[in-house]
């Protein structure tokens, strides 16, 4: 099986693309539907939409946007924001979106588990925002505004133990920046999870990725390495064929083994 | 017209999304009648096997489903969670399952060092044993998503139409005359599920005689 590489999108409260370096600074990237209908057109492995406002806002899900998108995504769906109840998950279910990326509302106790009950544990995303790294690394919430005294992989532990069926683990300190992902948290992470993990954070190309993968992670996540401003404005998506993974891979492989 | 019956369980809004993009006509619902009288019939799921069986049993669908399949061959697809409930039982739970296919459910046992995790999550190719109308291999290698931490293990290997390699092959798409089954999400597939659904809702309109 070919692990996943998932695009994701950052919405704002404009329901527009946009791109954060470090949690921090916005960058408008373009119209939604127009970058889902090209990466439909790539055939992508799952996309993740993450409303970046919903969150900091106290604001509900944007169902209705929700509903619009989910009609043309033909392909696994995740979305994350402002996801607070079950109403919610049920809601967003009923649209066409399978997936529910937890962030701060995972640590409401309890909740993780209700909705994996509900809804099965393959339903159940939790995000672990991520600020620092290696033994001194903490989870953060509410955009980076709030520092909990807890390592990522004692709360993807925890998470694993209620109920989710993914543990997606987030740089903040590399969001955007594109000069790679953290491989020594997600090995650390990774291999001591019985579910699968997916990588975000860092990667803005092919070989960041590749070497995620190599480190342990189930599937990668990312936003830079798939979508990027060109000239004019234009939005470009680039997506690797099932050939340019392997030989990624490959390339790892001889040049260290 | 498809009925996808809508018991409370399962990603009914991605099935009618999709079938509404193909152009096949489709509905969910709950409603016994409609399903008693359903011309063609989408078994969705997610989650437990057990939930799933109970919330079937509650929503008082099971007579209903029983005599269109049964008594009135209806052809029904099973999704995901769907084509387990069409088996005996499963590991997962207690509660019997519909029974339709000679088959009890199992969970994925993956090699010790193999690296592989429960659930199999992720895009997989599969292997066509048997062709259908509606399954077939070709020019186009079918892949499809998966996501599911139990497996249906067939009595006969006459009802197995396609299987998918995750440290050992299993059984991911059944079909046993008017019924059908399949592990993975073509709701979720791109073109591969498209035209899987396309090509088992015209053929499927034929009801084959008893």
């Amino acid at each position: 099986m070919r692990k996943r590489l998932i695009p994701v999108l950052l919405i704002d409260a404009g329901r527009r693309l946009v791109k954060t370096v470090r949690f921090g600074e916005r960058t408008y990237v373009g119209d939604p539907f127009n970058v889902i209908r090209l990466f439909n057109e790539k055939e992508v492995d799952e996309i993740c939409v993450l409303d970046i406002d919903a969150g900091p806002k106290s604001s509900k899900p944007d169902f209705g946007f929700m509903r619009e998108l989910a009609s043309e995504c033909f392909m696994p769906l995740a979305y994350g924001g402002g996801i607070r109840t079950m109403a919610d998950c049920e809601e967003l279910n009923r649209l066409g979106v399978e997936k529910f990326v937890l962030g701060h509302a995972a640590f409401e106790p309890g909740f993780v588990k209700v909705v994996s009950d509900a809804l099965g544990s393959q339903a159940v995303v939790v995000c672990i925002d991520v600020v620092g790294t290696g033994p001194t690394a903490r989870c953060i919430t509410h955009s980076g505004r709030k520092t909990h005294d807890l390592h990522p992989l004692a709360h993807a532990l925890a998470m694993q133990a209620a109920g989710a069926g993914e543990i997606v683990l987030q740089s903040v300190d590399r969001d955007g920046l594109r000069k790679g992902m953290d491989l020594g948290l997600i090995d650390d992470v990774a291999h001591k999870l019985v579910v699968p993990l997916v990588a975000l954070g860092g990667a803005g190309d092919l070989s960041h990725l590749a070497m995620a993968l190599r480190s342990g992670a189930s599937a990668v996540a990312s936003g830079s390495a798939f979508s990027f401003i060109g000239r004019l404005r234009a939005v470009l998506i680039t997506y690797p064929s099932r050939s340019e993974v392997d030989d990624a891979l490959a390339a790892l492989k001889t040049v260290s083994p | 017209m498809i009925t996808v019956v809508d018991y409370g369980v399962g990603n009914i809004g991605a099935l009618l999304n999709m079938l509404d993009y193909v152009g096949i006509d489709a509905r969910a619902s709950s409603d016994e009648h409609t399903i008693a009288r359903a011309e063609k019939l989408i078994l969705p799921g997610v989650g437990a096997f057990d939930k799933a069986m109970s919330a079937l049993v509650d929503s008082g669908l099971l007579a209903p489903l029983n005599r269109a399949v049964l008594e009135d061959r209806v052809p029904v697809l099973g999704v995901c969670l769907g084509m387990q409930l069409l088996g005996r039982c499963s590991e997962e739970g207690s509660l019997a399952g519909l029974g339709w296919i000679d088959a009890e459910v199992r969970r994925i046992r993956v090699p010790e060092g193999s690296g592989l995790k429960v659930p199999h999550i992720g895009w997989s190719t599969v292997s066509v044993r048997r062709e259908t109308h509606w399954l077939r291999s070709g020019a186009v290698v079918p892949r499809f998503y998966f996501v599911h931490s139990f497996h249906m293990v067939c009595d006969s290997p006459d009802d197995v139409i396609g299987e998918v390699d995750y440290g050992d092959s299993l059984c991911c798409a059944v079909q046993r005359g008017h019924i059908a089954g399949v592990q993975f999400h073509p709701e979720k597939s791109h073109r591969y599920g498209m035209h899987l659904l396309s090509a088992w809702a015209q053929d499927s309109n034929r009801r084959r005689p008893a």
